[in-house]
């Protein structure tokens, strides 16, 4: 496999992030151009049916969240352990099958105590 | 060739300048976004070495879930308090010390390296017929099989410590049970409604 075949198959995922990023900065640039320009602050503050904001959008979230995703993010890297195994199985036999297994039973223990804790639920 | 070293140019510059935003940047959320797109660029490099398993890990678990997890943790500080004060030239000295030791392992490790362990073999990291991903699963479950059962418990000690740590009961919360729910006694009634009287 030659080097250029092989960036050659990213080729379309390229032409993709040069659309993206023209779309962005053709936007952006184009408004940029044929809109008139004042600024001003008011332009920019909330909007809250014609009295004062109450409130700012910059408030701290529940650590509930941190939670959910330090969760996610596990089984995120479990998965993510998967996609070599399920390509490679032919190749490493019943031992990288049972490795494997063994692997997932460690996280299925996990996953019940995280389950009987309760902590998958929203209250 | 001259088209991946373009790439690659790119792919650093890019992630260098984003880095240096990641730093100096006034807002911590737009130090994270930076982040993001540091990931990213990183990914592309990963391509260009032909380590593509990694650069799909690199965006799939950094950018997906790593950088969602460091805007919570800015959320959850006081983000309006943390803007104000600049740490920049107090800290200065601190990061130029960690700076120069990273930059010293890297130059140990740079002189140090013998390519294809001294054997005169070039080392490709794309072997011909066999792709990135199959070559790492050949050897991560077999070969390196320690390591990778450490991995599992390692992922299991972070869910129990996540838990231990911000789980807390709230009993003043209403929350459905549903097995007490469903082992009500007299739950539900059979009315034998006459026709045109209602219940």
């Amino acid at each position: 496999m030659s080097s250029l075949n092989y960036l050659g198959e990213y080729l379309p995922i390229f032409v993709f992030l040069v659309i993206a990023l023209a779309f962005g900065v053709v936007a952006i640039a184009g408004s940029w151009l044929a809109a008139k320009q004042k600024p001003d602050a008011v332009k920019l503050a909330a909007y809250e049916c014609g009295f004062e904001a109450f409130d700012d959008a910059r408030r701290k979230f529940d650590v509930r969240f941190y939670l959910v995703s330090i969760l996610f993010i596990i089984f995120d890297l479990e998965v993510a352990f998967l996609f070599p195994w399920a390509i490679s199985l032919s190749k490493i036999g019943l031992y990288g099958f049972w490795s494997m297994m063994l692997f997932l039973a460690v996280l299925t223990v996990g996953f019940i105590y995280e389950w009987k804790k309760g902590a998958l639920e929203w209250e | 060739m001259i088209i991946a070293s373009l790439l690659f140019y790119l792919f650093a510059a890019v992630c260098i300048g984003s880095a240096v935003v990641v730093v100096t940047a006034r807002n911590p959320i737009h130090s994270v976004l930076f982040l993001i797109l540091a990931f990213f660029n990183a990914a592309g490099l990963f391509v260009l070495l032909g380590a593509e398993f990694l650069a799909m890990i690199l965006v799939i678990v950094y950018v997906g879930a790593v950088a969602v997890l460091f805007l919570f943790v800015v959320m959850m500080l006081d983000v309006e308090a943390l803007a104000i004060p600049d740490t920049l030239k107090r800290n200065a000295a601190v990061g130029a010390g960690i700076g120069f030791v990273l930059v010293a392992e890297l130059v140990l490790v740079a002189s140090g390296w013998v390519s294809g362990g001294g054997t005169g073999a070039s080392v490709l990291a794309i072997p011909g017929d066999v792709t990135n991903t199959q070559a790492l699963g050949a050897l991560i479950y077999t070969h390196y099989i320690y390591p990778f059962q450490g991995c599992g418990l390692v992922l299991l000690v972070a869910m129990i410590g996540a838990i231990v740590l911000t789980l807390r009961r709230r009993p003043d919360t209403k929350r459905q049970d549903v097995s007490t729910q469903v082992a009500k006694p007299r739950g539900v009634r059979l009315v034998k409604v006459p026709t045109g009287s209602g219940v």
